[in-house]
């Protein structure tokens, strides 16, 4: 095949190569087991949401005859969401997530960004404090301590304590800085001649250059946020504000309790409600993978090599 | 990598006029601006240019000390025998008590050991599997198969792991889609997510499904910048594809290779704190006790606030070394490590 492609066209292969010239065509063994493995690889991951998805819009009639889970619902119905959201819990933990989702993801951008910009031109003890920075990925504070730092702060129960303990990052610090300091610093230099301060060229210059950067960084402190559930179990005692995952972890892991639980009475299979609450917790993160999937390689391999 | 800020300490006002970027031979024209200008500008200059730039710095460092640096200087409870009502100011000294309790207590030596057993195991298991997936990627000719295996592979890296692990439980625990279908086959059902035994396997099985596909990524963008007419010479000389894959291909992964292992020797004593507490209770402290659920339980839940506080200092210690070990012997044979370019 590659020498007839040859033959037709050569320029055209060069330019886009499709198997080089010099590559043999690999065995018809080798070509399984590589479709094997690439296929039970994605079909391991693809069936669990297939079937907690399903069994969330299964009906009771085809439950209860499939023995608790179906790969297809055949009736779907939206009966254990509406139940679900019938109770308080449901919505309340959506709503805590959503909140410490939104403010948290907001203050760390800031955090980091005037954090990123300030230490990425040479200023007074910028040396230093990216180097505090760094230090950071080298050595942890442990457990202990910080939930006595976060109960010294009168932080316990309340929904900063979710939020401020991760409005800065170290990585997503070096994935930014390393950026800015690619800005060519001319740019910078002419907005000052123009009588910008610092903060005008952070915002009208630098900013609008950096629009990729800080979607991608934005979004991984959102999806952090979003998927933290350690912090609420240390910090968090009140049920009203638990967040989304804490709720997931207590009603459909450890399953105790189930149902009286979301403050609920009557159920459909408990099978499909505890789905129903597996799906919300899912679906905003699908939500936001195109996003994240178009810019995250970049900004990984940035930080990565940079960093 | 970036000539602008090193030369920042010996020209303070060349910060209005760094370098063009990625220029090295840009010393030249700001240092004789500098002479031209004021010798030698003092601090409070410095500081008076600066003020807006430090500003900006303020809530990042207030972070760093709040969250970071004091919690740090809180270890020392480690140290004493630490009462809530009294303080850290008022409680007592115990000198090294507290370590030598903790190698005394047979619960933290279990949680060491099994800590490094399980360690071990994704060492060993889980590291060459990303490896291998890339380069079957790397080696597919149709884009359009690429990018769907990465668009599903990428995927579980974003779920959190309370919802990961009840993918699994849904899949495979007892009353699981698997043993449903066991089951109905007349068949005994299968204790996957139970079995103390096998724990080590499906800590390594889960941590493959959630990050395997991510970690790949890294290896791809290092395939990618390998150079294709390496590969090409080599052919033409004769080298099959095996002998390209071990005389190009992994040389070429080879610093990225070293930068990961360091990473996850550095890690090694973490091994994966909230997939073990999600899942203690399921298959016992026997299995999945690790020095961080070992640290939550006598410290946050027990009360033991320095013996928690201690055994996550003693933690935090060793991984520290760990890293530091590891960068020092990857400088040895020659890579750069993490810690080596990046400071500047």
């Amino acid at each position: 095949m590659a020498t007839t492609l040859f033959t037709k066209k050569p320029r055209e292969l060069s330019y886009n190569p499709k198997r080089p010239v010099w590559k043999e065509k690999p065995s018809a063994l080798y070509q399984t087991v590589k479709a094997v493995v690439l296929i039970v690889f994605s079909l391991s991951i693809l069936t669990p949401i297939l079937l907690v998805v399903s069994t969330s819009l299964a009906d009771t009639e085809q439950l209860v005859k499939a023995g608790g889970f179906v790969l297809w619902p055949e009736r779907p119905t939206l009966e254990a969401y509406a139940t679900i959201f019938k109770g308080p819990m449901v919505l309340q933990s959506l709503g805590v997530s959503m909140l410490v989702t939104a403010v948290g993801t907001i203050l760390a951008l800031f955090v980091t960004i005037t954090m990123a910009y300030a230490t990425s031109r040479s200023v007074l003890f910028g040396r230093p404090v990216v180097l505090a920075v760094l230090f950071t990925l080298l050595f942890a504070p442990g457990l202990i301590p910080s939930f006595l730092m976060i109960r010294q702060l009168g932080l316990l129960d309340s929904l900063w304590s979710l939020i401020l303990p991760g409005i800065f990052g170290a990585f997503n610090f070096v994935v930014m800085r390393s950026f800015f300091m690619n800005i060519p610093g001319e740019l910078i230099e002419s907005a000052r001649i123009d009588g910008a301060n610092d903060w005008q060229i952070l915002w009208r210059i630098v900013m609008p250059l950096s629009k990729a950067v800080i979607a991608v960084v934005g979004l991984f402190y959102a999806v952090g946020f979003w998927n933290s559930f350690f912090n609420a179990l240390l910090y968090i005692n009140d049920h009203s504000k638990w967040p989304i995952q804490l709720l997931l972890r207590n009603f459909v892991v450890q399953g105790s309790g189930a149902a009286d639980q979301l403050g609920i009475t009557t159920t459909p299979p408990p099978q499909s409600i505890q789905m129903a609450v597996v799906v919300v917790a899912l679906v905003p993160i699908l939500m936001v993978y195109p996003f994240l999937q178009k810019h995250f390689a970049k900004g990984v391999i940035t930080g990565a090599v940079k960093g | 990598m970036n000539s602008t800020t090193e030369q920042a300490p010996a020209l303070p006002e060349a910060r209005r006029v760094p370098g063009p970027p990625g220029g090295n031979a840009s010393g030249s024209g700001p240092k004789k601006r500098k002479r031209s200008k004021v010798p030698q500008q003092s601090f409070r200059s410095r500081l008076r240019r600066d003020k807006q730039m430090l500003l900006m710095m303020l809530p990042g460092v207030a972070f760093l000390l709040l969250f970071f640096y004091i919690p740090i200087l809180g270890n020392v409870i480690a140290f004493q025998d630490y009462q809530p009502y009294l303080g850290i100011g008022d409680s007592l000294w115990v000198g090294w008590q507290n370590f030598v309790d903790l190698f005394g207590n047979p619960d933290f030596v279990h949680a060491f050991w099994n800590t490094l057993y399980l360690a071990a195991w994704q060492l060993v298991f889980l590291f060459p599997v990303p490896l291998v997936l890339a380069l079957i990627v790397d080696s597919l000719i149709s884009t359009r198969v690429r990018r769907i295996f990465q668009s599903i592979a990428y995927l579980p890296h974003f779920l959190s792991w309370v919802l990961v692990i009840a993918f699994f439980q849904q899949m495979l625990g007892g009353a699981g889609f698997v043993n449903n279908l066991l089951r109905d086959w007349g068949m005994e059902p299968i204790p996957f997510m139970t079995n103390p035994e096998t724990f080590p396997v499906m800590v390594v099985v889960q941590m493959i499904w959630k990050d395997a596909g991510w970690a790949m990524i890294i290896f791809l963008a290092a395939l990618a910048s390998i150079d294709a007419s390496l590969y090409e010479a080599a052919a033409a000389d004769g080298a099959g594809r095996w002998r390209r894959m071990w005389h190009i291909t992994l040389p070429g992964l080879r610093p990225v290779i070293v930068l990961l292992l360091i990473l996850r020797i550095g890690d090694i004593l973490s091994v994966g704190f909230e997939q073990f507490i999600l899942q203690r209770d399921a298959v016992g402290a026997g299995a999945a006790e690790v020095l961080d659920t070992f640290t939550y339980y006598t410290g946050v839940v027990g009360g033991g606030w320095s013996s928690g506080a201690a055994a996550g200092l003693a933690k935090g210690v060793v991984s520290a070394l760990l890293i530091y070990g590891a960068n020092k012997l990857a400088h040895r044979f020659g890579e750069d490590g993490i810690f080596a370019k990046q400071v500047r």
